[in-house]
């Protein structure tokens, strides 16, 4: 039988569980990448030429970190940074654990949106707010950052999905959480259902999440 | 009164070096609307942007009021900025914040105390008729509305120049009228200096006192518009000026002509003064009327006409000496006999 619902129905809690621990990982990383990761990609882009904080040396030294992380594959990424979880979290299992790579993955993926949806904005306004004498912090804050608003909102939707996809990933080298799931079972064990039951649920996941952040950011959108 | 000193400005690009101004001096007096006219790549939005040092000259001075601004740098020049307002062709308004909260924010860089701003921006958007738009976001805003609000935001902090580039230029020509009566309106009732650049001369014609012309960077003619369109020196400002008082005459007309063709220039008062007719009377002359006009710059009358006298030669001279000791100007541009 290729999907067994009474399996399916005394299996519930183990994936309410999952479901929980990838909620989790998620949402710190997510936090994490937000924190640290939009004040990152503000600095990628005013450092940049012609802009008024135009830095090469930070800029420089920024962009090649940026680019060092993101050109590790995950999977990778998640076992050369065992020892900084260890140092952080005392453990390498776990959701907490593996939201420590999770995190580290995620921050350069947001910044470079970040940084992208800062580049949209038409160079006009910015010059006319520094043509009316706004400090740097205000143009910041009360230009970019509104002008930016839908498209962050859209970085931080990208984000989500891809920390779902890689949360799968942490999953099976004792993340927890769906991916953990899937691979126990499904992949062990030859468990359709608990494989058919994960898959429906990243799928929504992955749907409601875009949904919603296509709503949101066009809501915010005073265009 | 704002002095610029020999400003050159030399753009560094990957493959090359180009120059967007040539050692430009100019000075315009406190109150005076400036025009800077001249083809695209001019030069004239880079020496508007020198101005406020948006583009930082490669040399040369920009002295407002006495104060050299390309010797301050950070918070001085922004400070130094708050008195400088721009408007833009594109009008750059902030999408996602209200016309008011637009305004406001011109204000918090000036650091206005929050109890004062509401009354002010209230003000400002008072001075362009904009009251009722004030929680509105410009994207629901006409074009010319959207450069009021513009306005309003340059003017936030009482600025003592105002610089417009092609402020007017994305307008329809009614829209373009009303934002000019509205600027020439800032400039007599605040009197605010106002250094405009565009490339029609009827903005220039419309509301500027003096103009210059610039070519390939270099300012090639400066003088009172009305002295500029009675007698433009270069060929590149009367190209200019005949876009608003044009005088080709057919082909086909000037070979019809007997005559001598000439161009009759009246400046001020003279140009109501039945001239024409006096020296139509008094010399045996015949005389056709091929083109004339009379245009009213800064509420002085400049009459351009032109005419084929017919006649002896010597009375043509004649007549033509006596039109030019009632104070007209006049050209032979054609002569068929
Ligand atoms: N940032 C820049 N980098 C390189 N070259 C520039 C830059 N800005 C202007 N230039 C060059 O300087 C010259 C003058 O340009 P500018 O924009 O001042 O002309 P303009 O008279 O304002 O023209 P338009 O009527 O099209 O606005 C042009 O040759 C232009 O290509
Ligand atoms: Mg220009």
């Amino acid at each position: 039988m290729l999907f067994d619902f009474a399996h399916f129905v005394s299996m519930l809690p183990d994936i309410w569980k999952a479901f929980g621990e990838t909620v989790l990982m998620i949402g710190i990383a997510l936090t994490v990448s937000i924190v640290i990761g939009l004040p990152l990609g503000i600095i990628l882009f005013v450092t940049d030429k012609g802009l008024f904080w135009e830095n090469r040396f930070v800029k420089g030294i920024l962009s090649f970190i940026v680019n060092m992380i993101r050109s590790i594959p995950f999977i990778i990424l998640l076992v050369v940074l065992f020892p900084l979880t260890n140092l952080i979290v005392k453990t390498t299992i776990g959701p907490v654990a593996a939201s420590v790579s999770l995190s580290i993955a995620a921050i350069p993926f947001f910044a470079r949106l970040v940084e992208n949806a800062l580049r949209e904005i038409d160079k006009g306004v910015i010059e006319a707010s520094i043509a009316v004498g706004a400090k740097p912090w205000m143009i910041i804050k009360d230009v970019l950052l509104p002008e930016a608003k839908s498209s962050v909102i859209q970085a931080v939707t990208l984000t989500i999905i891809s920390l779902v996809a890689y949360s799968a990933m942490a999953g099976t080298i004792g993340g927890g959480g769906i991916g953990d799931l899937a691979i126990r079972f499904g992949y062990y064990r030859y468990d359709n259902t608990i494989m058919i039951a994960t898959v429906v649920i990243l799928i929504v996941i992955v749907q409601v999440i875009q949904q919603v952040g296509d709503l949101i950011a066009k809501a915010i959108d005073k265009r | 009164m704002l002095h610029i000193q020999n400003v050159t400005k030399v753009y560094q690009t990957k493959k090359k070096k180009v120059v967007g101004v040539d050692h430009v001096s100019l000075t315009i007096e406190k109150g005076e609307v400036f025009g800077i006219v001249g083809y695209s790549g001019a030069g004239k939005s880079s020496l508007l942007r020198c101005i406020n040092l948006l583009e930082r000259p490669t040399s040369g001075n920009i002295l407002v009021d006495g104060t050299d601004l390309t010797k301050l740098k950070g918070e001085n020049l922004r400070r130094a900025r708050l008195k400088i307002g721009m408007i833009f062709q594109h009008f750059y308004l902030i999408s996602q914040k209200t016309v008011g909260e637009n305004i406001e924010f011109a204000l918090k860089a000036a650091e206005m105390p929050s109890n004062r701003i509401q009354a002010r921006v209230k003000e400002l958007l008072a001075m362009v008729g904009l009251e009722e738009k004030i929680d509105v976001y410009p994207a629901q805003l006409s074009g010319g509305q959207k450069q009021r609000v513009g306005i309003a935001r340059a003017l936030a902090n009482n600025p003592s120049i105002l610089l417009c580039d092609e402020a007017t230029s994305a307008l329809d020509p009614k829209t373009t009228l009303s934002i000019l009566h509205l600027l020439k309106k800032i400039n007599r009732e605040l009197d605010i200096t106002i250094v405009l650049i565009t490339h029609e001369m009827n903005v220039v014609k419309e509301i500027c006192d003096r103009m210059c012309v610039m070519q390939d960077g270099k300012v090639i003619e400066e003088g009172s518009v009305y002295d500029i369109f009675a007698n433009p020196q270069e060929l590149l400002t009367n190209e200019f000026i005949s876009s608003v008082v044009s005088f080709n005459i057919p082909e086909v007309v000037l070979k019809e002509v007997k005559g001598q063709v000439v161009k009759i220039l009246f400046k001020g008062k003279v140009a109501g003064q039945g001239i024409i007719s006096d020296t139509i009377q008094q010399f045996n002359v015949q005389g056709n009327f091929l083109h004339g006009t009379i245009e009213y710059i800064q509420e002085q009358a400049l009459g351009i006409f032109i005419m084929e006298l017919i006649g002896q030669t010597e009375d043509i001279h004649k007549a033509i000496a006596y039109i030019e000791t009632r104070g007209a100007h006049v050209e032979v541009l054609h002569n068929a006999i």
